[in-house]
């Protein structure tokens, strides 16, 4: 038990201390840090980019989990038992073993290769993917990624994409364990599949969701690899699809590792404050099945 | 120093790894760094005795390895492996030379100052170079005035400070200490394709109502008169605008920003110059260039759809692979605004680039320091030339090379210079800065913001900067 112990508290405790000490400090990186004080959370809370960073991690804390969430269930309850029902069992609609298998592709390519995919996809000229297919029905071609009010919606967009499949999966394999009796009895009483799904899958699935629902905001907390490869200027067009880690990496790279590790120490906060939230309103009776 | 953008197929299998490594890791990673490379004090002197060997002034051993690290960008790895490397090799025949080649400088080399483990010889270039103001106030560089009082390679009589072009070794000073060698004479402007233009009869303009006369021609023939990258080349565009503000405020335009004093950006040069160059944003510019690369725009350069493009002297041979036959490189400079000019319009952006450095923690900093002597030399810097196609900033360098039509148009333009060569540091010194005008820039010449708001912004940039005492300040004399 103490040896595990002791790599912990090494490798992740300390680390995170020595992270709040060096938030105190004007550390270059390279010498003997200086303590500054407060300077360093200061100069955060005026600096209208970490501003636009933690909204834009908010937006994706709403949207990433949500859009995920509502299409992954759509998915997996098409998957399981969407169909029509064969001699009393409900099914998945046709095909849906290759459906599973189609829907978890994505999840097998690395982020940085999914963000290079879709510069192709995402391409302002018509030579983009998106923008040939709009200009075959005579649309002009969108800037997806430098127009500042869709930029970060397409980033979040792209992230839905690649999530979703492991969800379907997840979810899949709680809709499995949900005993098929309950299902018997429901279309007995003539439930309709969207009343099956309120009434039976949603609450027996809770605790997946929730899972799902902590693992994704985490996610949106992080965002970091999508933000910086596929985002314009990383993080741009100016600033409007930046976020808390890419901000993180450029204090980083400029050298200023005291601010950065200010800007990370924010970071910690928020999501350990939104896992906890989570955590604690999602909370609901386990169904004993 | 120059700021090369990534090779073509910027994203690598390399780049992807490091990215992908980095994801999600940056709390953790920053402790981790803490964990090891809090402490330690380092100084920046040799500790060698000068020997009076004009063969060997640093007194090289002979069999102690040598490692350089040189940056995999526009002048490509070629001219060390090649020419430098064996001419080391050639004078220490024992001694093993360890060669890498990253194309992200910061991501892969700065840990190794972190850990006090740093290359004894650096090529600190490109997008992501470490930052050198960060470098030098914790003391992490070799001052290389060793290397300048030392005899040079060819003519023991000359120290290798009598060989380069006056203001090179200024060019690498931050914070009174002579630090970097600038190896390459960047000359900036804006680039087209000589054929295309005599087919077409039409000629580079001088002044601004000309750019806009001969921009209407162009447009007229189907041809984005006037282009670059948003996505990772905003730096040019930003140049020219300096470059133009500095034609027609004079020199201490750009002295002024350097250092920055209270409201230099608020002077009617840089209005004037941010208003002309938003005009042509506004009319001849392709909007979707906003969110291409330098590689993708140089593409559709090369296939005549884009007329002209800015970029520094090395964009020739960075194109080198991708440049059609009838492609003939030619450069002009940044059009004259006209009356009451204080620069006329041969005046030239000019300044040594292309950084190299010498950790002071290297183990081997006189092995470094002979590197450099030779890549200083005739011979070191005559190859370069020839292979590169760029002009280097020894004296006489590209004596006996045929130049590239590209490199010999930059050439003619800096003689016929004369004294007009300024040139502008802000950026480099100040990765905030940097980061600020290049967005600044791309909102402006894609018409998100005005002239106004550029200033303002960019200005409070400065203003913040300069008040923030843990950031080390650099002065222009």
């Amino acid at each position: 038990m103490t040896a595990p112990v002791i790599l912990y508290v090494f490798f992740v405790i300390l680390p995170y201390v020595e992270a709040f000490y060096y938030s105190f400090t004007s550390w270059h990186g390279f010498q003997k840090a200086e303590w500054v004080g407060i300077d360093n959370y200061k100069k955060m809370f005026d600096d209208d980019t970490f501003w636009k960073a933690v909204t834009h991690n908010g937006i994706i804390l709403l949207l990433l989990p949500l859009a995920t969430l509502i299409i992954a269930l759509f998915f997996a309850f098409l998957l399981n038992v969407g169909g029509k029902a064969k001699a009393g069992v409900s099914q998945g609609v046709r095909g849906s073993k290759f459906y599973r298998l189609v829907f978890f592709f994505p999840q097998l390519l690395a982020v940085p290769i999914v963000a290079v995919l879709f510069q192709s996809v995402y391409r302002p000229d018509k030579s983009g993917v998106l923008n040939g297919i709009l200009g075959f029905f005579g649309v002009k071609p969108v800037g997806w990624l430098i127009e500042p009010n869709i930029a970060l919606l397409m980033l979040i967009a792209v992230m839905v994409w690649q999530a979703i499949g492991f969800y379907v999966v997840l979810f899949s394999a709680g809709m499995s364990s949900i005993p098929a009796e309950i299902y018997e009895a429901a279309e007995l009483d003539g439930a309709t599949p969207a009343t099956t799904f309120r009434r039976i899958t949603l609450p027996l699935l809770w605790g997946n969701i929730q899972t799902a629902w902590v693992y994704l905001g985490v996610a949106a907390f992080d965002a970091f690899a999508i933000v910086d490869v596929l985002s314009n200027n990383q993080g741009g067009p100016d600033f409007s699809t930046t976020v808390l880690s890419e901000e993180i990496y450029k204090a980083t790279l400029a050298g200023k590792y005291g601010y950065a590790t200010t800007l990370g120490v924010a970071l910690f906060f928020l999501t350990a404050t939104f896992a906890v939230i989570a955590f604690t309103t999602t909370k609901r009776e386990t169904i004993e099945y | 120093m120059s700021k090369t953008p990534d090779l073509p197929g910027e994203v690598s299998r390399r780049t992807v790894i490091t990215r992908a490594a980095a994801i999600g890791a940056a709390i953790p990673a920053a402790g981790l760094l803490g964990a090891c490379a809090g402490g330690g004090s380092s100084d920046s002197g040799t500790d060698s005795k000068t020997s009076n060997d004009p063969k060997n002034p640093f007194g090289v051993k002979d069999g102690d390895p040598l490692e350089v690290v040189i940056f995999n960008g526009g002048y490509g790895e070629k001219y060390a492996k090649d020419i430098h490397e064996p001419m080391y090799k050639a004078a220490f025949p024992k001694s093993e030379i360890k060669h890498s080649a990253p194309t992200e400088i910061s991501t892969t080399i700065q840990p190794r100052f972190a850990g006090g483990n740093p290359p004894d010889f650096l090529n600190n270039s490109g997008a992501k170079a470490i930052d050198i103001g960060s470098l030098v106030g914790d003391g992490q560089l070799l001052t290389l005035d060793k290397l300048w009082a030392a005899p040079s390679y060819d003519d023991p009589k000359k120290t290798v400070k009598d060989t380069l072009i006056p203001g090179t070794i200024e060019s690498g000073e931050f914070d009174g200490k002579s630090v970097q060698l600038n190896y390459v004479f960047t000359v900036y402007g804006i680039w087209y394709n000589a054929n295309l233009f005599s087919k077409n009869s039409w000629v580079a303009p001088k002044t601004w109502d000309e750019t806009t006369a001969l921009f209407d021609k162009i447009k007229a023939a189907g041809i984005t008169p006037y282009a670059y990258a948003g996505a990772n080349a905003s730096y040019y565009q930003f140049e020219v605008i300096l470059s133009n503000a500095a034609k027609i405020g004079g020199a201490d335009v750009l002295k002024n920003i350097d250092n920055l004093e209270d409201g230099a950006w608020q002077v009617p040069a840089i209005k004037d110059a941010l208003d002309f160059w938003a005009g042509i944003g506004a009319k001849y510019m392709d909007k979707s260039h906003e969110g291409l690369k330098h590689t993708e725009v140089q593409l559709q350069q090369n296939q005549g759809k884009v007329a002209f493009y800015p970029s520094g002297s090395w964009l020739e041979n960075e194109q080198a692979k991708e440049t059609p036959a009838d492609f003939k490189y030619a450069m002009t400079l940044v059009p004259s605004k006209g009356s009451g000019d204080k620069i006329p319009f041969t005046g030239i952006h000019a300044t040594a680039g292309e950084p190299y450095v010498i950790p002071a923690k290297a183990k081997n900093p006189n092995g470094a320091l002979e590197y450099m002597r030779i890549m200083l030399s005739k011979k070191g810097a005559n190859e370069f030339v020839k292979l590169n196609g760029s002009l280097t900033s020894v004296i006489g360098s590209s004596d006996g090379a045929t130049l590239t039509p590209g490199t010999a148009s930059a050439k003619t333009a800096l003689d016929a210079a004369g004294k007009d060569v300024f040139t502008f540091h802000v950026n480099d010194w100040y990765a905030d800065m940097n980061t600020e005008m290049k967005a600044a820039t791309n909102a402006l010449m894609f018409g998100h913001q005005n002239t106004a708001q550029f200033i303002e912004r960019v200005q409070k940039a400065a203003d913040k900067l300069k008040k923030d005492s843990s950031i080390k300040k650099n002065k222009v004399k």
